[in-house]
């Protein structure tokens, strides 16, 4: 079963040395432990574009495609028998990052 | 067999077996929504089927293989449209093969699954009360006073949640098993204090539905878990409660405070049971384990059971044992009752100055000014204790209460 960990942060701060440290802890035990899927930190929101294609012409804008004071830093994608191990490690990851985690699942 | 006969048994096996159905058909076919529609449908038979075929030896039996027939169907059903269902069930079933009693465990995963921390409080309750009580979807509406399709809604959204992101159905592990337990006893307590100080301006007072099936479902979680202190703490508790239930509202529908209750009309075998409960956890905190807050809840409400009438409680016990709660939780609620406590050993002055202390915290909780107004009529500060009732009655959502507060302001002098 597969989850994606969502890190929500509410301010334009990129992570700092000691979360950076914690965070590559954090991954080597998801990869020793066989939860490792995949995982990044995106840059800030304001550097996002939009592209709609859903029209008869393709519509690029700048910016996210949604105003709002909490963002998408980062996330993870793991692996884990079910909701209880993914809130688990969810709960160390986000002293890890020291970030709100959105844990859901995937279909 | 009668038809009176027959429609007991019926009730009876619904309460008896209705939660041991949907729990073993929730292992077997991992799926909540399939267990429930299943063990529904094999009661809806048995309605049919008993008065003429008569009751059948074992009804829990019958009732498990007729429920695991419609679930099969349905199942055959389904699996025209897609072998999806198969990969998306929730139950990994990593156990060896059942052993005997295992039906027992499969009701506690149950009651764990319901109360599961992702899971929003008040969709806990309506599961629970659904899965492992038995009741149907319009009568949780009711009790917490919300439109039939709404409570749907809340039960559908949360048995889809609970497969698509794979609650388990399993007992916590032992590192986790009192914070888990803690949840499923909170759920429990929610179901009998609505039933015990129902809110609504349109039900009645005391909610004897609410309170019985929250008592039932502790038994349940006490016999499951034998050997859990707040488990038996909260049982103890609500008995001890439920015991004074008759002698709470006066026929006019008026809340009738503790001192004036007829303490004849208090239920005998519910305190007794209560009391053995209560020395059962008293010897084991002498033993050295700590009690939890509802036992010590439970220790307050023996003391007052065990007393002839107000003037005979031992206040001063009440009194210690608020403040072993205090150093365990230091809700101002909590401190709220303790300062009642106070006002029999100490007398209202002193009471008064620690209930105004949480004025900051409480200034939007009725019991807070109902507290405040009692104690300033105790020092005969009339005009500040009409001030007070008629806050506390604005704010009291109980017709029993509010009809006692009006009362007890009317007659300051």
């Amino acid at each position: 079963m597969r989850y994606l960990f969502s890190v929500i942060h509410d301010r334009p701060t990129l992570a700092t040395p000691e979360e950076d440290a914690a965070i590559d802890v954090f991954n080597e035990r998801l990869q020793a432990e066989g939860n490792w899927v995949f995982a990044g930190g995106l840059a800030a929101p304001d550097t996002a574009t939009v592209v709609d294609n859903r029209s008869a012409e393709a519509l690029v804008t700048d910016g996210p495609f949604l105003e709002s004071k909490e963002y998408l830093a980062g996330f993870w994608i793991i692996e884990a028998a079910d909701l209880d191990v993914a809130l688990a490690l969810a709960t160390d990851g986000s002293k890890a990052c020291n970030r709100k985690i959105e844990v859901r699942p995937f279909l | 067999m009668t038809g009176t006969e027959v429609r007991e048994a019926v009730t009876r096996a619904h309460q008896e077996e209705w939660a041991r159905v949907v729990a073993s058909l929730t292992r077997r076919f991992g799926d909540l929504d399939i267990a429930e529609e299943a063990a529904a449908e094999a009661f809806a038979t048995a309605v049919q089927r008993w008065p003429d075929d008569g009751v059948p030896p074992n009804p829990g039996g019958w009732l498990t293989t007729t429920a695991v027939r419609k679930a099969i169907d349905r199942i055959r059903r389904e699996s025209k449209r897609d072998d999806k269902h198969r990969e998306a069930r929730m139950v990994h079933d990593d156990g060896p093969p059942e052993p005997a009693g295992a039906v027992d465990d499969d009701r506690l995963r149950l009651i764990f699954t319901c109360c599961h921390p992702a899971l929003a409080a008040q969709t806990r309750v309506a599961l629970t009360l659904r899965m492992v009580g038995g009741l149907t979807v319009p009568e949780i509406a009711r009790a917490f006073l919300v439109a039939d399709t709404a409570m749907e809604r809340r039960i559908t959204r949360a048995k889809a949640k609970i497969k698509a992101a794979r609650i388990p159905y399993r007992v916590p592990s032992a590192e986790d098993l009192p914070a888990r337990v803690s949840g499923v006893l909170a759920v429990l307590y929610l179901v009998f204090n609505e039933g015990y100080l129902a809110s609504g301006p349109g039900t009645d007072p005391v909610r004897a539905d609410l309170t019985t099936e929250a008592i039932r479902l502790t038994r349940l979680v006490r016999a499951l878990l034998p050997g859990d202190g707040e488990a038996a703490g909260l049982l103890a508790l609500m008995l001890l409660t439920e015991a004074r239930r008759s002698a709470r509202v006066s026929a006019g529908g008026e809340l009738v405070p503790l001192a004036e209750q007829d303490r004849g009309a208090w239920d005998a075998a519910l305190i007794a049971e209560g009391h053995r409960l209560v020395r059962e956890r008293l010897a084991a905190a002498a033993g050295g384990v700590a009690p939890g807050r509802y036992q010590i809840l439970a220790a307050i409400n023996a003391v007052h059971t065990s007393a002839r009438d107000m003037r005979d409680t031992d206040w001063s016990q009440v009194l210690a044992l608020y403040d072993q709660l205090v150093r365990l939780d230091a809700s101002p609620v909590i401190a709220l009752n303790r300062a009642i406590a106070v006002a029999e050993v100490d007398g209202p002055e002193v009471a008064m100055a620690a209930v105004d202390r949480l004025e900051g915290e409480l200034a939007g909780y009725h019991a807070y000014h109902a507290t405040r107004a009692d104690l300033l009529r105790r020092l005969r500060r009339g005009h500040e204790a009409r001030a007070a009732y008629d806050r506390a009655i604005e704010l009291a959502g109980n017709t029993a209460e509010t009809a006692y507060l009006a009362r007890r302001r009317d007659q300051l002098r």
